[in-house]
């Protein structure tokens, strides 16, 4: 093993640590924006596994993927969001 | 240390050096996520630290592909990151506010309530409903 395989270990090592810190932040919560949040923060983080798997593999082909799933959890973050939103009519 | 740095490029130490500051940056904000008490703190948490996260792996990814061609869309990424996060951080700060859950013992300024209060006394215009 060379140090670049050492680095790729310890790279996917801190990022599947930061998604089980997310999904633990998924079930607690505590409120539905606190969720949006955390899924937010969890698509970025596929998206930098991604990034790192590009540079595993030296292959390009995954590149057009992330800038989907970017977009994607843009436009699904802020749908969702925006659905949460609480107007002044509702306040009653 | 001979076997271990067999045939490393100048590009492969690039890699090596970002690729784990990148994904300790995620790894850190996403441990503020958990760590920090108000929303607006784990919104901050969420947001910062995975974009430094995000451009440093990106950069780093980028000095293993093939050719500049083909690492060019890299950036097309993170400049989207960039550019959608400040918009995602102000709509769900403000839904946040819209629902009540900010807690205004840990707000320094509020000018929001201050500009809600002034459309409040405002006459609205004909055809709007409050």
């Amino acid at each position: 093993m060379t140090v670049l395989d050492h680095v790729f270990v310890a790279t996917f090592t801190m990022l599947g640590a930061g998604v089980l810190c997310i999904l633990y932040g998924v079930v607690r919560g505590p409120s539905v924006l606190d969720r949006i949040v955390c899924l937010n923060a969890m698509s970025v983080l596929v998206v930098s596994a991604m990034a790192a798997e590009a540079a595993l593999r030296g292959d390009s082909a995954y590149i057009g993927l992330m800038v989907t799933v970017a977009l994607l959890g843009f436009v699904g973050t802020l749908t969702a969001a925006r659905f949460a939103e609480r107007r002044a009519h509702d306040r009653g | 240390m001979g076997d271990l740095t067999a045939g490393m490029t100048a590009a492969d130490w690039c890699t090596a050096v970002l690729l784990p500051l990148g994904a300790l940056f995620s790894l850190v904000g996403t441990i503020g996520v958990v760590r920090f008490p108000t929303l607006l703190g784990r919104m901050h948490a969420a947001t910062k630290p995975d974009t430094v996260g995000l451009v440093l792996l990106l950069v780093g990814a980028a000095f293993q592909l093939p050719d500049i061609g083909s690492a060019a869309p890299l950036a097309l990424v993170a400049l989207f990151q960039l550019v959608t996060v400040p918009v995602l951080a102000q709509t769900l700060g403000r839904v946040a506010y819209s629902r009540g859950e900010v807690d205004p013992d840990h707000l320094v300024v509020d000018e929001l309530a201050d500009a809600i209060a002034a459309a409040d006394d405002r006459e609205l215009p004909p055809g709007r409903t409050p």
